[in-house]
């Protein structure tokens, strides 16, 4: 026994030894102070890294430029990063990991709802923040004490739509959704908040996500009277083909698409069907076209030209949640003058007007996402690219 | 009245992509008793194969001409490296084979192509042609008309040329189709060609309408299945009426009943036709001569 005991100390303090070494070259002599310690587990490979990938490359490049100006509060931050390939159950060891092991103080992750909601229990309990970057309202409804995200969810797309609608007169629409989880989820949000509008929906069409053909349901809205708007919520190639087979049948009513196919490839893969379609997307996909007194204007291209210069890639929303999530949490701990994970907590509720790339977010105790309808920008398509669309 | 003339249109346009893919079912069908479920990876290399070499620079009868011959390699390929190794297994694992070639095959496209949507412009104009009430695409005209030209081909080719014969011959007796002189192997590797470059062909004639990707292969394989079920497994003219069938169906069915079912469509149409008429309705009867 003593033996055994003996080597785990000289282990022990074999690690402390290589750690200070490592440390003292990477930080340099300056910052005695310990670094402190943000979780991050992401779906860097895998099936979502699409989404994973630029939050992983964006937090990375946050926490370095953090670093350089001198860390936070004197001392500099390390971030502590696992990829759980998109697998809730990986999600779940790595969190307890975190907390376990890594002690961290927060975490900023979560890259699909799936790994968010296995990941929650274990933040919940251990009493640590997490702001998760993933989607479902589900996340923030019922609030958990200390459970936050950054993305907007499918009923704030809801809500601009239906703002828009109501301000060109339209009361009387038609649906079209996909059957994928995007489509199904945005549909019922949708369904949900329809009636705040006084708007009703005279018809409720759907389409495989795979299908290559719509003509067949739109061809039933075209013949539905008194149609004033058609809704499409729906991610993927689907939306595009609705666009064109929309513009087949000459049907004459404005469309409109959801934030799903807020993209370039959208318009590419819609062609001139695509003129005239209005969608809700972040202001950080029209960085350039903001207006100059925009109060999102300098954090988007900001964020827009670090990333981009830093990886040769363009800018995704997705990375832009993962940038919001650590800039809320930093100006949390600034403001908390404490890395007490409570204190951090009651200081994230508190946010009041930061200005984020995804939106302005005002948290309170029983809103832990703090987005409103101003967090989207009506865009309209013509001559293949995005204009802000004028309300009438 | 116009309500129904799109729902023809639209059905006769997704029709005619299940027409080919069964055609292409059909003929290795034919050669070999083996069912090639990679067949709708054939669309999409056709697809995939055109939207990328177009987006190199060259136009796009070279770039489909191209694609169609990358296609035929792989057609050739799957024969030669994984079907004529397996020679003599029953056709249940040679089946299975086809679909393990099949997931291999979405697995390099996307490491060779991305995964992304691709379309392709349309060839003659994305005006809509106004017909009482309806409205199609010139692109429907050239999936319909293509399809008409091929399956017409194929007829040709089986029924008229000694060649064609050869195939069927080593498709009704392999041992007896080598005794007479036929040399089996080059047969089954022309119906594996063969029906890769009709699958190529659709593919690049209907992504300017559905658009392409990686993955699109399985449902136009398990349509195209459905179709050459319908029709009778083995019978080209079969294999178009079941294709034409299935798209008018699912066309019809979303049209008029509920859009939820659209897919359940082909799988419906599979049991009945299983239940009720085995042969399919053009299929030659099972029949054991003594």
């Amino acid at each position: 026994m003593p033996h055994t005991a003996a080597r785990r100390a000289l282990r022990a303090a074999a690690v402390i030894g290589s750690f200070t070494i490592t440390s003292a070259l990477t930080i340099g002599p300056s910052s005695a102070a310990d670094p402190i310690k943000i979780g991050s587990v992401l779906s860097a490979t895998g099936p979502a890294s699409f989404l994973g990938d630029p939050e992983q490359k964006t937090l990375k490049l946050f926490v370095e430029a953090l670093n350089k100006k001198g860390g936070l509060m004197g001392r500099p931050v390390e971030l502590v990063l696992y990829d759980d390939g998109g697998d809730a159950n990986k999600a779940r060891t790595f969190a307890t990991r975190l907390i376990e092991d890594d002690k961290v103080v927060a975490m900023v992750g979560g890259t699909t709802t799936g790994t968010t909601m296995a990941m929650i229990p274990v933040f919940e309990d251990a009493k640590i923040p997490f702001i998760s970057l993933a989607g479902a309202i589900e996340i923030v409804e019922p609030v958990r004490a200390f459970v936050f995200k950054t993305p907007h969810t499918d009923k704030t797309a809801c809500q601009k739509i239906f703002e828009d609608m109501k301000s060109r007169g339209i009361t009387k629409v038609g649906m079209i959704s996909g059957t994928d989880g995007f489509g199904k989820s945005m549909r019922a949000q949708c369904m949900k908040v329809i009636g705040d509008y006084g708007i009703t929906a005279l018809v409720d069409e759907s389409y495989g996500p795979t299908d290559a053909d719509m003509t067949p349901q739109l061809n039933k809205i075209k013949n539905t009277a008194g149609l004033q708007a058609v809704l499409n919520p729906g991610f993927g190639q689907g939306p595009a083909i609705v666009t064109r087979n929309y513009a087949q049948l000459g049907i004459k009513l404005p469309l409109y698409q959801s934030h799903g196919v807020a993209s370039k490839s959208f318009i590419e893969l819609a062609g001139p069907a695509a003129e005239g379609v209005r969608l809700p997307a972040p202001a950080l996909l029209i960085a350039e076209k903001l207006a100059a007194d925009d109060p999102q204007k300098p954090v988007v291209t900001e964020y827009k030209k670090s990333y981009e210069t830093a990886t040769g890639q363009p800018v995704s929303t997705f990375g832009g949640y993962g940038y919001d999530g650590i800039q809320l949490l930093v100006g949390a701990i600034e403001r908390a003058k404490s890395v007490e994970p409570q204190k951090i907590r009651d200081a994230i509720e508190s946010t009041k007007g930061h200005v984020g790339t995804t939106g302005l977010y005002t948290m309170s105790p029983t809103d832990h996402l703090g987005l409103g309808t101003e967090s989207f920008r009506m865009l309209e398509i013509k001559g293949g690219d995005w204009v802000p669309a004028e309300v009438k | 009245m116009a309500e129904f003339l799109q729902l023809v249109f639209s059905g006769l346009t997704v029709g005619a992509v299940y027409a080919l893919v069964a055609l292409g079912f059909t003929l290795v069908y034919n050669a070999s008793d083996v069912i090639n479920f990679a067949q709708g990876d054939f669309v999409m290399i056709g697809g995939m194969g055109t939207v990328f070499l177009m987006a190199a620079g060259l136009a796009l009868p070279v770039a489909a001409f191209i694609a169609i011959l990358a296609a035929v390699l792989v057609g050739l390929l799957l024969h030669r490296l994984a079907i004529e190794p397996a020679r003599g297994a029953s056709p249940v694992s040679l089946i299975m084979i086809t679909i393990g070639a099949s997931i291999f095959i979405k697995g390099v496209a996307q490491l060779v192509f991305d995964k992304q949507f691709h379309s392709l412009p349309a060839f003659s104009g994305t005006a809509p042609i106004a017909v009482g009430g309806a409205t199609i695409l010139p692109q429907s005209f050239w999936v319909i008309g293509g399809m008409l030209v091929l399956v017409l081909g194929l007829w040709l080719f089986l029924e008229r040329t000694l060649i064609g014969k050869a195939v069927l011959a080593t498709a009704a007796n392999r041992l007896a189709a080598r005794l007479v002189g036929i040399n089996v192997t080059v047969v089954l590797a022309l119906a594996f060609g063969l029906s890769a470059a009709i699958g190529a062909i659709g593919g690049i004639l209907v992504t300017p309408i559905t658009l392409t990707r990686y993955d699109v292969g399985t449902l136009f394989a398990l349509k195209g299945f459905a179709a050459a079920m319908v029709g009778g497994m083995g019978n080209p003219i079969g294999a178009v009426v079941g294709g034409l069938l299935i798209g008018l169906m699912e066309a019809f069915g979303a049209g008029y009943l509920s859009s939820t079912y659209k897919d359940a469509v082909a799988f419906v149409a599979i049991l009945v036709v299983l239940l009720v008429m085995p042969q399919g309705l053009f299929g030659r009867r099972s029949v054991e001569r003594v």
